[in-house]
């Protein structure tokens, strides 16, 4: 994928606990974060960068209902209207024996159905190359990065400042 | 403060006073270093067995089942029972990484990405089973129903044999996916430490992955909504197989005990093989510090549970055949028990009921010579459970004139011999690829679970690490591959 050229400051934290402090530091200061890398999933972090609860599980509802009728239906329409067939003198809807399909359906389309969008959400996908900021955020440092394409230089020196005031081990400027 | 909230009673699940570097470390190394001499021995060992697997495989397609030692008596030997018993097998994957991420569970993470792996291999080699069992392997997709030219006709939705099929490729696709979702920030871990071709590679294989907080956030949810779907497929696939002989007319296979009754023995079956593989790699990929003694405790202790829930069904069949008055049921049990084939039920007794019952020690469930000894007993003896139900019960018709006796044939040893050498070689190449213990899940329950937080043997502060930390970052990330302990 094609991203725009994004000029970036960004200071590694060496702890979760120091990155989150410096996160609620950055929202009284009414600085602007870009985002927040980390190795791992950092629990408390969503409600600091006003992150809204992902609506993934919604999806995976209507994915799942898209396969509860596919099934039921499909087999339904098969069986009482394709090709209506007795098996063991058993009405042609039996609608005990379509519960185990019906039920392995719901489960297969809700589960791909919320992995691809997922990936498509995310911009991930096999071979998609994502600007990385810093090799030791995947190991074992946590990341906050600004924007800072037009910004005057005192600005910059302003994230600087910031950066050092808050513990950051590292502080780096890139483009990606 | 700590971060999360940390037990003063549990054990701590991560030893040897990690930080987040030396996790990095400990676990993407196995992927980094040139083969072991084990590890290309075992290598030689699995792929002649799948060799041999494959040879046998192609007898079968080419001459017919005939090869096989099936008579018009019984008409499910070697190949179901395998089938059964790889499926089995699988469960332990997803109950290790659905249903106690649902209990909230954290000494899954130790072994969750090996187990996932795991299903993965044994449901592919499970799946073979009935292809090939059906005999025109190359018309196995007319299983799958599509509109088609022939008539149309479609497959009986009725019948537990395409239930079975619908719940295998469903239970396949969820727990590949499931695990590769896993893997995804793992992969990004490795891929940011490699150069070259390896970073071309696992640049792909990580699809991007950059640790933003919205992707970890939709990770986790992601993750929890699939454990959520994952837990009743789980218990669903195997109960559809149980339905495979559950809904038939045959005594032995016609009871309602069948469902709980497979779903137990399975993660019985299930744990078994993830402690087999796991003592054996927690050992040579010097894991002892992630996979502790407590996490093999805790796989014992559901051994035991699920071993004893398996002893009440064989009990509660044999009750209630006595009791239903039915005499065919009644002897169907006897037969099994006292029959032909005495030697097995004997086997599936010993190895299934009474030998777990040691792990009501504290002292055998934390020693690892028993643990895994008792891991190949169980495996073993699950596998007898399966051709206890299928091949011996099916030996005694109704009429004794057709009443048969069946010892497989070299290619159906063969066809199990080579599952057994695809599982091993899949197992070896993931141990080269991907880290066997889930990298990012390790560090998220670090600051929980690791036994320098724990427990009167915390060391380490919290003001401590965050100082501690500090120092280690200026010479931390330019050494690299000198932290390595090993």
């Amino acid at each position: 994928m094609k991203h725009p050229e994004k000029n970036v400051i960004f200071g590694l934290y060496d702890d979760e606990e120091i990155l989150k402090s410096a996160v609620i530091k950055a929202n009284e200061d009414h600085l602007q974060i870009m985002d927040v890398y980390s190795p791992f999933a950092v629990h408390g972090l969503d409600p600091l960068l006003d992150l809204k609860e992902s609506r993934l599980h919604i999806g995976g509802f209507v994915y799942g209902l898209i396969g509860t009728l596919t099934a039921f239906l499909g087999m339904t329409w098969i069986h009482t209207r394709d090709w209506p067939q007795i098996y063991g003198g058993k009405p042609y809807w039996a609608i005990l024996s379509f519960v185990p399909i019906t039920f392995e359906l719901t489960v297969l389309f809700a589960s791909i159905g919320m992995v691809v969008t997922f990936y498509v959400i995310n911009g991930q996908g096999p071979g998609v190359m994502n600007p990385i900021l810093h090799p030791s955020i995947t190991d074992d440092k946590f990341c906050i990065a600004f924007e800072t394409g037009g910004m005057e230089n005192n600005e910059v020196d302003r994230l600087r400042n910031f950066f050092n005031n808050t513990g950051a081990s590292l502080v780096e400027t890139k483009t990606i | 403060m700590g971060s999360g909230p940390t037990s003063p009673i549990r054990e701590p699940l991560v030893q040897g006073h990690k930080t987040y570097h030396q996790i990095t470390e400990d676990l993407c190394s196995p992927t980094e270093r040139a083969p072991s001499r084990a590890w290309t021995m075992a290598f030689i060992v699995a792929l002649s067995a799948l060799t041999f697997g494959v040879i046998c495989i192609l007898i079968t397609i080419w001459v017919g089942i005939g090869t096989w030692r099936l008579n018009r008596t019984i008409g499910w030997g070697w190949d179901i029972t395998n089938f059964v018993w790889w499926i089995g097998i699988g469960h332990a994957g997803t109950l290790i990484s659905a249903i106690l991420l649902l209990f909230r569970q954290k000494w899954r993470t130790g072994v969750n990405r090996a187990a996932e792996a795991m299903t993965i291999f044994a449901v592919i080699c499970a799946a073979l089973f009935p292809m090939i069992h059906v005999g025109r392997i190359w018309v196995t997709f007319f299983f799958f129903p599509y509109p088609n030219t022939r008539g149309p006709v479609w497959p009986n939705f009725n019948s537990p044999l395409l239930w079975d099929l619908f719940a295998i490729s469903t239970y396949f696709t969820v727990s590949l996916l499931f695990w590769y979702t896993g893997l995804v920030p793992d992969f990004a871990t490795v891929r940011d430490r490699a150069k070259g071709l390896r970073k071309k590679l696992y640049n792909v294989l990580s699809f991007g992955w950059t640790g933003a907080a919205k992707h970890w956030q939709r990770h986790e949810a992601l993750s929890l909504v699939l454990a959520g779907i994952a837990t009743p497929l789980v218990l669903s696939v195997h109960t559809i197989v149980s339905f495979d002989f559950a809904t038939s007319v045959i005594p032995g296979w016609h009871t309602t005990i069948f469902p709980p009754y497979f779903v137990a023995g399975a993660i019985f079956s299930g744990f078994a093989m993830v402690l087999t593989l796991m003592i054996i790699t927690r050992k040579v990929l010097n894991l002892q510090e992630y996979i502790t003694i407590g996490h093999i405790e805790s796989m014992n202790k559901i051994i035991l549970v699920t071993g004893t829930i398996v002893g009440v069904a064989y009990l509660t069949e044999l009750f209630i055949a006595w009791y239903s008055g039915y005499v065919y049921e009644q002897f169907a049990f006897f037969n099994r028990a006292l029959g032909p084939y005495w030697w097995a039920y004997f086997g599936m007794m010993t190895c299934n009921v009474l030998s777990p019952q040691i792990f009501w020690s504290k002292k055998i469930r934390r020693n690892v010579t028993m643990t895994f000894l008792m891991s190949i007993f169980v495996n073993i003896g699950m596998w007898f459970e399966r051709f206890v139900i299928i091949a011996t019960t099916l030996a005694r018709d109704y009429l004794p004139s057709s009443w048969s006796f069946y010892v497989p044939s070299i290619v159906e040893v063969g066809i199990f011999i080579g599952t057994l050498g695809i599982f091993f070689t899949f197992y070896l190449i993931f141990v080269r690829i991907a880290p066997v213990v889930a990298i990012a899940e390790i560090k998220h329950i670090l600051k929980s679970s690791g036994d320098q937080y724990v427990k009167s043997n915390a060391t380490t502060t919290y003001q401590q690490v965050e100082s501690g930390n500090m120092e280690f970052e200026i010479s931390g990330h330019d050494a690299h591959a000198s932290h390595d302990q090993h």
